[in-house]
């Protein structure tokens, strides 16, 4: 007994040593590491900003706000102006948004509902996020030579048989809005199902067993009760989605058809921000370069302000479950 | 012990390498710029290090106008240029520029259509195109110009080129020289507001149209002759200034080149060339040296770089899909070549 009693004080005093200097050295350090790193980040946007801004000056003196509403880009007149760039962002990756969303959001379903046995659920997932791992150029390249000629036919049925609807009113020219947006959409998707996979497994069981308990059937459990409680997440997962959609480059500049035209139909030619910037950059004289920087400073501020709304709409609907 | 030994011994043989390799990289020549040549540019180089043991030629394919700034940032030893360089440009390089014409191309009129094998275009019917007066191909002047061919009854898809390039810097000029009311509106440049009447989709890069062309039916789009060749993409025969339909290849390309007087500053455009044999879409494409080097040595390779081109490099020019020099234009360049100090 006495043996014990004399070496456990000691054993217990090795094991909680007060920190040695060593230690809080390198607590410390590795606490103003990360501090550095952090603001590092924050340094690193604001100068990026600082310098697009500043290059942009000399466009945004000379063209101003009519930058924003007028559709020519004339090199030769040096008459420049990004409406339909603006518009064809918007259009293509709120079409993608609503593509990618409702099968990102479906496959979310399936894959976390107990649809399929556990480990058919791991290898679909893996499958499905393995999409973001192709470079968009390989999208870009699929895009034309695959899924054009595959949706030439669907393409001219509904031109000719639904031409009286604005969004069919012009037969496909090839590159276009509708496979942009359909080559987006699948760019989109494995963020999308990702994310709402995640919002979905939060849930407490406990709470689809209470739907259970109370008599519903499996479909009104999903649609009206986890599909809600997982909302917050889902929203997240979708605004995400549109910043990849708004920034992406190289697919769209190859598929979208590079033209300055605002027009519904989805089989018409259009043009978006990143890929005019992408396309103009390497041969853009100096004066040029200050225009594009212009269109640059437009797609950060339309970025910020889609997040700042996702972040707006999660936070509201996140109040909203609490209550 | 023994870590710091083998730390030691690391750190040592990384400064031995790093040594070893600054001390290679003393004969890397950098050059950068236009895209259009790069194929048969890096074929050159390549065989130019092989040949010439130690020196490194290292191209980058950025575009001209990088090519351009790079060179007035006196970023790269050389640079290359479709579209050469502007008295302005020049300009800006103290020690001076000397600009060499290296090889020279073709712009073809690519097109798909089926079950029309061997397209004529006349003037009237290719500038008519491009200015969105032409929309169908059983258009009655596409009609007239191919007698003994059914048109269909198709809509054209003019496929252009996206990015700014100096491809399209030589078809527009082509176009504005033999149409006045191309000229004034749209213009040429290196890249221009098309008219809207064209029905148009745009792709970047030589690569990006020829892929738009052959997966749209009724398509036509202008492209390097080489990538044409390489992926056997029917083109269209043009009419010359003499009025005679020629197609494009070497022997067009040269009779167009014979044709054209190249200038004391070696800056010649042949914007619509005189000849019965002449294709009418054909351009030099240049590099640019500076006049006066800082380190000798690096001249002497530049000098000797231009020189394997000119000897050997012309004769695979054709093979790639690009025109050999005129014999008279490469004893200029040689000639010329000396003032690369």
């Amino acid at each position: 007994m006495a043996h014990p009693t004399t070496t456990l004080p000691q054993e217990a005093a090795s094991l909680s040593q007060p920190p040695s200097k060593m230690d809080i050295i390198f607590n410390k350090s590795f606490r103003s590491l990360t501090y550095a790193f952090t603001w590092a980040m924050v340094l690193l946007l604001a100068a990026i900003v600082i310098k697009i801004g500043i290059k942009a000056i000399p466009a945004i003196e000379r063209h101003g706000l009519a930058f924003l509403t007028t559709t020519t880009w004339d090199v030769n007149s040096q008459h420049f102006g990004i409406l339909p760039e603006i518009w064809g962002t918007l259009y293509s990756s709120l079409l993608a948004l609503i593509l990618g969303g409702f099968f990102g959001i479906t496959i979310a379903i399936f894959l976390t509902q107990d649809f399929l046995p556990h480990r058919v659920e791991v290898v679909l997932k893996s499958i499905i996020e393995l999409l973001a791992a192709i470079p968009s150029v390989v999208y870009g390249l699929w895009g034309i030579f695959v899924l054009i000629p595959l949706i030439r036919p669907l393409a001219d049925f509904l031109h000719t048989h639904l031409g009286w609807l604005p969004w069919f009113s012009t037969s496909l020219s090839g590159p276009g809005m509708f496979p942009a947006a359909l080559v987006l959409s699948i760019m989109i998707l494995p963020t999308i199902a990702a994310i709402s996979q995640d919002a979905f497994r939060a849930i407490p069981h406990k709470t689809k067993e209470a739907a259970f308990g109370m008599g519903t059937t499996r479909w009104e459990a999903i649609l009206k009760v986890m599909l809600p409680a997982a909302s917050g997440g889902i929203f997240g997962a979708l605004v995400l989605g549109l910043g990849r959609a708004l920034g992406e480059t190289m697919a769209l500049a190859m598929l979208v058809g590079n033209s300055n035209q605002i027009s519904l139909s989805v089989f018409a030619p259009a043009n978006t921000l990143a890929s005019l910037l992408a396309l103009n950059f390497p041969e853009a004289a100096e004066y040029e370069v200050s225009v594009l920087m212009y269109a640059a400073c437009i797609l950060l501020l339309i970025t910020l302000l889609v997040n700042i709304a996702g972040t707006a709409i999660i936070a509201m609907t996140g109040s909203g479950a609490k209550k | 012990m023994k870590l710091a030994k083998t730390v030691r011994s690391l750190v040592l043989c990384s400064m031995c390498s790093f040594f070893a390799v600054s001390a290679m990289a003393a004969t890397t020549v950098v050059g950068s710029g236009a895209s259009f040549p790069a194929p048969i540019y890096t074929t050159w180089f390549k065989q130019f290090s092989r040949a010439n043991k130690g020196v490194q030629i290292n191209y980058q394919a950025k575009g001209s106008g990088a090519g351009i700034r790079d060179f007035i940032d006196h970023t790269v030893d050389f640079a290359a240029s479709d579209a050469a360089m502007t008295e302005k440009q020049i300009a800006k390089v103290p020690e001076g520029v000397q600009l060499l014409p290296m090889t020279a191309g073709e712009i073809v009129l690519a097109y798909n259509l089926k079950g029309v094998k061997d397209l004529q275009l006349s003037r009237e019917a290719y500038t008519g195109i491009f200015l969105g007066k032409i929309k169908k191909w059983n258009d009655p002047v596409l009609v007239k110009a191919n007698p003994g061919v059914t048109m269909p009854d198709e809509e054209i898809t003019v496929v252009s080129r996206a990015d700014s390039s100096g491809t399209s810097y030589v078809f527009t000029q082509h176009l504005a020289a033999i149409s006045p009311e191309f000229a004034k509106n749209p213009g040429y440049g290196k890249t221009v507001n098309w008219p809207s009447a064209i029905k148009m989709v745009k792709a970047p890069k030589n690569d990006g149209v020829t892929a738009t062309i052959k997966q749209t039916p009724g398509a036509i789009g202008y492209i390097e002759y080489g990538y044409a060749k390489m992926t056997k993409q029917p083109m269209a025969k043009l009419e010359n200034k003499a009025g005679k339909f020629v197609a494009p290849g070497l022997e067009g390309g040269q009779a167009a080149l014979a044709n054209a007087k190249l200038p004391e500053n070696m800056i010649a455009w042949i914007t619509d060339p005189a000849g019965d044999q002449s294709y009418p879409i054909a351009t030099y494409t240049w590099m640019m040296f500076y006049k006066k080097y800082s380190d000798p040595a690096k001249a002497e390779i530049l000098r000797n770089m231009v020189a394997y081109c000119l000897d050997h490099g012309q004769k695979i020019a054709d093979k790639i899909g690009y025109i050999p020099l005129p014999a008279n234009v490469v004893e200029k360049v040689r000639a010329a070549s000396a003032n690369i100090q």
